[in-house]
């Protein structure tokens, strides 16, 4: 039998005073002011009631059982709760571990046990808490992933716009950090929209670019050839006076791109190569 | 044997890639088409492969050869109509294809074919 398992009735008996006792842990933890007592109340009850109902189903110290469940679940719900109210990673996990203090007291309280015996139930309560205070702190660790992916895949979209300048001319104005995975669906945008528009030339605008790096360098290469290989032709514009320098100092190649000290040059160099002449 | 055909049109010479290219295939049509330049002594060739939706490094590299070879025999090589994910794979493949004339339509390639033999002319 699991040592875990004899803990349920021990702890069916002090609940109340379990629960007690935890509820003032609870309410000395830092952050609890962005939380309401009853808020406080009802989560402690919840998780009391999943958790003694899981001990007295004969659950392990393994969590990842079925018979945990409902308290994985609880838990997970509360870290997404958590990150979404803006709480740290530490004070979340504390929600479980401020339960310690409470069940140890319950557990040496017992008169009648043997040291040894108190020592067994100690461990037991430990290596179950821990594990479900580590649960938390990856529930509440993958919620926080998943607010940052969303975010990331929302600016992803927001930021490569390509708009169309003039019959035949497409510009792409870049802004942010350009990384392999935004390269790869600004190139591809690009091109898509170079297609549809059957353009003869496109303007990469990097005046919102603040860095440019090799790897950097190196996608606007790629999207170049790329757009060459089409049969279009491609200017790059925007390129401050620290990027120039980056650029020759990194030994990058732009040879073959090229370039305009800003968005108006690069769509009158354009307007040339499609052949347009404007009136003034 | 399946071939890919090789149409004249003046002094040029038109090669459309309607089907998904394979090794064979693209070593007949190198041949082919060297052959058909140097017979015909055509000015321009326009290579249109705006259909052709798979390639490999192979099938670039048999692309690159064969406007090197066009160029040789004193034919203008166009590329056209190349699709975006042509253009990224090959890109990613390094093949970033040195030398050759590309057009985003047959139209835009034979304009290109025209004005570079008219600056021929010129010399």
């Amino acid at each position: 039998m699991a040592a875990q398992e004899k803990l349920a009735p021990l702890l069916g008996r002090h609940r109340d005073k379990i629960l007690k006792q935890w509820q003032r842990e609870l309410a000395a933890l830092p952050g609890r002011a962005r939380l309401s007592p009853e808020d406080t109340r009802r989560q402690a009850d919840e998780f009391s009631a999943a958790f003694m109902s899981a001990l007295a189903s004969g659950a392990g110290a393994d969590i990842a059982t079925e018979d945990w469940k409902a308290v994985r679940t609880f838990l997970e719900q509360l870290s997404k709760e958590r990150v979404l109210a803006g709480f740290s990673s530490d004070e979340t996990a504390t929600f479980i571990f401020s339960l310690k203090r409470a069940l140890f007291e319950a557990v040496s309280g017992e008169s009648r046990r043997s040291a040894e015996q108190v020592a067994l139930d100690l461990w037991a309560i430990t290596e179950l808490l821990d594990r479900l205070g580590l649960h938390t702190v990856k529930a509440y660790q993958r919620s926080r992933e998943e607010v940052i992916n969303r975010q990331q895949a929302e600016m992803l979209e927001l930021s490569t716009p390509v708009v169309k300048l003039w019959d035949g001319i497409l510009a792409l104005p870049l802004i942010g950090t350009l990384d392999s995975a935004r390269t790869q669906v600004v190139m591809e945008s690009l091109l898509q929209k170079i297609v549809e528009t059957e353009s003869q030339v496109a303007i990469i605008d990097i005046t919102g670019v603040p860095t440019v790096d090799t790897l950097v360098a190196q996608h606007l290469l790629k999207t170049v050839t790329a757009l060459r290989l089409m049969g279009a032709d491609c200017i790059v514009s925007g390129v401050r006076p620290q990027i120039a320098q980056t650029i020759v100092h990194l030994g990058v190649d732009l040879q073959a791109v090229i370039t305009k000290a800003n968005l108006a040059d690069a769509l009158a160099l354009a307007l040339r190569k499609t052949g347009v002449t404007l009136a003034a | 044997m399946e071939r890919i055909p090789i149409l004249r049109m003046g002094e040029y010479l038109l090669v459309t890639i309607q089907v998904d290219m394979h090794d064979q295939l693209a070593v007949q049509l190198q041949d082919d088409l060297t052959q058909a330049i140097a017979r015909s002594r055509a000015k321009g060739v326009l290579i249109d492969i705006s259909a052709l939706e798979v390639v490999d490094s192979f099938i670039g590299r048999m692309i690159a050869d064969t406007a090197g070879m066009a160029r040789i025999l004193d034919a203008h090589a166009v590329l056209v109509g190349m699709q975006p994910a042509v253009a990224i794979t090959l890109v990613e493949l390094g093949l970033s294809l040195p030398g050759v004339a590309t057009a985003l339509n047959v139209e835009r390639g034979m304009a290109l074919l025209r004005a570079s033999l008219q600056g021929d002319g010129a010399r």
